[in-house]
């Protein structure tokens, strides 16, 4: 019905934050946290590719409409309700779980170029 | 059927965006990302018709998927359509800007 609002809301949250912080960050070391902060740009791209699908899914299944009040089922108080609540669960669960995968990437990834050396290997090199 | 599509476009546009470095000037990651980001949207979708519907999700008469099918084929084309803009916009090897 409308369960692609929610990553897409998250989608302009995380766009408009990403570049706040991506402002504050030009001078600070790379941690990890630093590394998520970079790392937005790929969750965006997920959120917004993935909304635009979906509103295109939408669209074909006639569930969105180019005129007021765009939704279909915004025509009910019933199918209103049915809409929130979908968008309450499935949407939620759409917008955790494509920010899920993005944390859980982006830690590997982490992992994978800023390998941990030890004391005892620093002690060596230096 | 959709996810099934958007699921594979997003695994063969990552391994070509793995194996080639042409493709990743090209910004073919961003293509893999938005297939990507789509695909968990529709297996969430999935779950949930899932819970709804029980096995009868499993078999689906023969109008709805090819519906689907088709959908899912123009979902591809979109996503190919979006990225195509987006690096037509950005123009990583300079054709355009070498053009004019």
């Amino acid at each position: 019905m409308a369960c692609f609002i929610v990553p897409a809301t998250e989608a302009i949250v995380t766009t408009v934050a990403s570049k706040k912080l991506n402002h504050t960050l030009e001078t600070k070391e790379d941690t990890l946290g630093n590394y998520y902060i970079k790392n937005m740009k790929t969750l965006n791209t997920m959120l917004w590719g993935g909304s635009a699908l979906l509103l295109f899914e939408h669209i074909w299944h006639g569930e969105v409409t180019p005129f007021f009040p765009f939704f279909t089922a915004a025509s009910s108080p019933a199918k209103l309700s049915a809409m929130f609540h979908e968008m309450a669960t499935v949407g939620v669960a759409m917008a955790l779980l494509v920010t899920f995968v993005w944390a859980v990437l982006t830690l590997i990834t982490y992992k994978m170029t800023h390998p941990k050396t030890s004391p005892s290997l620093e002690k060596v090199h230096s | 059927m959709t996810l099934f599509l958007a699921s594979l476009a997003a695994v063969i546009s990552s391994i070509v965006w793995y194996l080639s470095k042409t493709a990743r000037i090209l910004h073919i990651g961003t293509l893999a990302l938005m297939l990507w980001g789509a695909s968990l949207m529709w297996l969430v979708d999935a779950i949930h018709e899932y819970i709804t519907l029980g096995a009868a999700y499993f078999t689906p008469n023969a109008k709805v998927m090819m519906n689907d099918a088709f959908l899912g084929m123009s979902v591809v084309v979109l996503a190919l359509v979006i990225w195509f803009v987006f690096v037509l916009i950005h123009d990583p090897m300079h054709v355009i800007k070498t053009r004019s």
